[in-house]
């Protein structure tokens, strides 16, 4: 590694990183991954430090990501979720941080339903603050973990063209894979249904593609969003039998696509509704790897953000054979 | 009744005489009682030397909350009225959505007695055009002019229903009153927090798009031409509801409309930083948006500045973007930022601003202000037209903070104010 990349004190958003320091969160990640298959699964990197997991919506895979990630590098950890907490009793997210802060904690994990609350934390206090996902804003570790799984697969991201398919105009993972992905030199288009397409999503530079058929038609690697049920309830879409027939990623239709496409969801899955059961589980599927990949990148940037060098994860990981 | 009192040496700009040179002022028993060269003083009158400084009729403001009563903790009739006299108003109207909203003749008489009792600027209270700004049933609308109301508003919320909207600019016909209007089509509003664009995009928070003020400026506009009535656009944001305003005028419809400082003055890149303070409705829009409501003003499309001066508690602006209200103050910025916006920049001269900012509004709602015409009351501005200033909103005298404007330099600050022939507001030296 030649110039020094450093990190500053939150991890808000891919907007915010330069290529170098998504390209350094990358390949940190790499020597963690390795951790995650002993047979004991803990280096001592971030021993004596206080994390909190702060989510205020409900979440499996990204907290029991996080939570692992943080455990397999020794650090002290607390749950908090919206349901039985201060958060229930109506105490206002200014409050929780400062509650937080009073407690002296090292880094926040915080999920919020509302774009910018992340922003909102790590501008109030101290300690490092992670997005966990933010409303419709961005989740960042998920699109580092998408790039880390595009990366393994297809051996770098420049030049590659990913398309995201799906509820566009709801989705953070959709934003931090778009800025991910740019900075790191890939060619980003988007395709779903018209009222779930941003408006001026094309000023960030992707393109737009109105039919699936033209999304797999181009696509070396395909992100299937998750469609949430709401979104049917709210009138964006009349319903998900024709969501499925007009933009569902089905065999029949990857059958003619004129390359193998890597085939990423960000989860959970509906079956059925964005993605068909023999797609998931197919050959080209890589939507477990993804899984696996999210705790090393959440390691990657736990260490980088309570100060690790990059050029040290090695030996990090090493310390604790001695 | 308080001593006469001369303002000596000052450059008065007064649109309604088409004056602009360097005059004295002289006031008496709440009056304009002369305006010449050299005045003398008379026995017993307080001398006020105001060289350098522009003397004009005090500023008028068509849109404001004060949230008395329901929300004294964002702002009192007393502290808003201090507020606007701090920032060169002496009339402002005062919105009716208040809990409970000013739908009735004794909550038209309390707020007119509240803002008399401050003895600040004048408050001129705005009924509401629905009860309970429900946008159901009609107000007494007779009776509220009676106890007196200066227009109607649901200010807050449109009149969602057109035929309610139509019955409204029918019956204030008989009492001479605008109907001001909200216009927004809140199916098009839906969920939205900002202006929907890239910046929204990026931000992944909800947009508003322009269509939402669009479709109902248009259809009060229309509805305006079938009744004769005399309507009133608060609020003007975008540049297609300044083409609809402007197409209106031109077939002679009688309809107005104000533009407020922040939409001179910002775009949606100020909502970047989930900024609670930049969340407003109508939402700060694009940069072409604020050009073309520029330019309407400019060209008389748009008639004048209001501030929509919207207090809010601290904590309730401290949270989610999301859950934020909408609104910003402005009474004690509006001077200064049209004044770096427009006249710096060479739009408007002071002249017209002041014309913008008293004569044209006191014009629609028909207010015994906008003049220092012999006779009129003694409403007067005087303010240092090149005085530059940095926005510290622990300064303010409304007990609410939330202006995007806080750390900017503006140019222009009010000396002193008078209402009715006092003096309400002089700032000291150390201001």
């Amino acid at each position: 590694m030649t110039a020094r990349v450093t990190f500053g004190k939150d991890l808000t958003d891919l907007e915010g990183l330069s290529a170098d320091q998504i390209r350094t969160i990358l390949d940190v990640a790499e020597p963690f991954k390795e951790i995650s298959e002993r047979p004991i699964k803990k280096v001592p990197a971030l021993r004596g430090k206080t994390i909190v997991n702060l989510f205020y919506e409900p979440s499996t895979r990204t907290r029991v990501s996080f939570e692992f990630a943080e455990k397999r590098l020794s650090a002290d950890t607390v749950n908090i979720s919206g349901v039985g907490s201060s958060v229930q009793k109506g105490e206002s997210l200014v409050d929780t941080a400062r509650n937080l802060e009073a407690m002296r904690i090292d880094m926040v994990v915080v999920r919020h339903g509302s774009s910018g609350a992340a922003q909102f934390l790590a501008d109030r206090i101290p300690s490092n603050v992670i997005n966990g996902g933010d409303g419709q804003h961005e989740h960042p570790t998920q699109g580092l973990l998408d790039m880390l799984t595009i990366r393994d697969h297809l051996g770098s991201i420049e030049g590659r063209r990913v398309c995201i398919v799906g509820d566009i105009l709801h989705s953070r993972v959709a934003r931090s894979n778009i800025w991910g992905l740019l900075k790191l030199g890939a060619e980003v288009a988007v395709c779903g249904p018209p009222t779930l397409i941003p408006p001026g999503i094309e000023a960030l530079g992707v393109g737009v593609l109105k039919r699936v058929e033209e999304a797999i038609e181009w696509a070396e690697v395909l992100n299937v969003l998750r469609l949430q049920l709401e979104r049917m309830e709210a009138g964006y879409i009349p319903s998900l039998r024709e969501y499925n027939r007009f933009f569902g990623i089905s065999v029949a239709r990857l059958e003619k696509a004129p390359r193998d496409i890597l085939i990423l969801h960000p989860g959970p899955m509906n079956r059925g509704v964005e993605i068909d059961s023999h797609v998931a589980d197919g050959p080209h599927s890589v939507i477990l790897q993804q899984v696996t990949n999210g705790v090393a990148v959440r390691m990657a940037v736990l260490y980088l953000l309570a100060g690790g060098r990059p050029e040290r994860a090695e030996a990090a990981k090493k310390e604790s054979r001695e | 009744m308080s001593r006469p009192m001369l303002l000596r040496g000052g450059r008065v700009i007064d649109p309604s005489q088409k004056l602009d040179e360097r005059l004295d002022l002289l006031l008496a028993d709440g009056r304009v009682a002369r305006l010449g060269r050299d005045l003398e003083v008379p026995e017993g009158a307080e001398l006020v030397t105001v060289d350098g400084l522009v003397v004009a009729p005090g500023l008028v403001d068509l849109h404001v909350h004060f949230r008395e009563p329901g929300e004294e903790h964002k702002e009192t009739i007393r502290s808003g009225a201090q507020a606007a006299v701090a920032g060169g108003f002496t009339s402002v109207c005062a919105m009716p959505n208040t809990d409970p909203p000013i739908d009735d003749p004794a909550a038209v008489s309390f707020v007119r007695a509240e803002g008399q009792r401050a003895g600040f600027a004048h408050v001129y209270p705005v009924g509401a055009v629905s009860v309970g700004q429900k946008g159901e049933e009609m107000t007494e609308i007779g009776e509220l002019v009676a106890a007196g109301a200066v227009a109607v508003s649901d200010d807050g919320h449109p009149v969602w229903n057109a035929g309610l909207m139509r019955r409204a600019l029918e019956y204030t016909k008989a009492f001479d009153i605008p109907v001001f209007s909200h216009s927004e089509e809140l199916g098009l509003t839906g969920h939205g927090v900002m202006n929907e664009g890239p910046v929204s995009t990026v931000l992944g928070l909800r947009g508003i798009p322009n269509a939402a003020e669009d479709v109902a400026v248009a259809r009060d506009c229309i509805i305006a031409e079938l009744t004769g009535g005399q309507l009133h656009i608060q609020h003007v944001s975008t540049r297609g509801a300044v083409e609809i305003i402007g197409a209106a005028k031109a077939r002679g419809v009688s309809v107005s409309a104000e533009v407020t400082p922040h939409h001179l003055a910002l775009t949606d890149e100020a909502v970047r930083g989930y900024r609670t303070e930049a969340k407003v409705k109508p939402p700060l829009r694009s940069t072409a948006d604020v050009t073309a409501v520029r330019d309407a003003l400019l060209a008389g499309v748009i008639d004048c500045i209001a501030t929509d001066h919207a207090p809010h508690h601290y904590e309730d602006k401290e949270r989610e973007f999301d859950d934020a209200p909408f609104g910003l103050i402005g009474v004690e910025t509006a001077l200064g930022v049209c004044i770096r916006e427009l006249v710096v920049s060479g739009h408007l001269d002071l002249s017209e601003l002041i014309n913008r900012l008293s004569c044209r509004p006191a014009q629609i709602a028909r207010l015994p202000a906008g003049t220092l015409a012999e006779g009129s009351p003694a409403d007067v501005v005087v303010f240092d037209p090149e005085a530059r200033w940095t926005c510290r909103p622990n300064e303010f005298y409304s007990l609410s903070r939330n202006t995007p404007f806080a750390g900017q330099e503006l140019v222009g600050r009010v000396v002193m104010t008078i209402v009715d022939g006092r003096s309400v507001f002089a700032r000291g030296a150390d201001h």
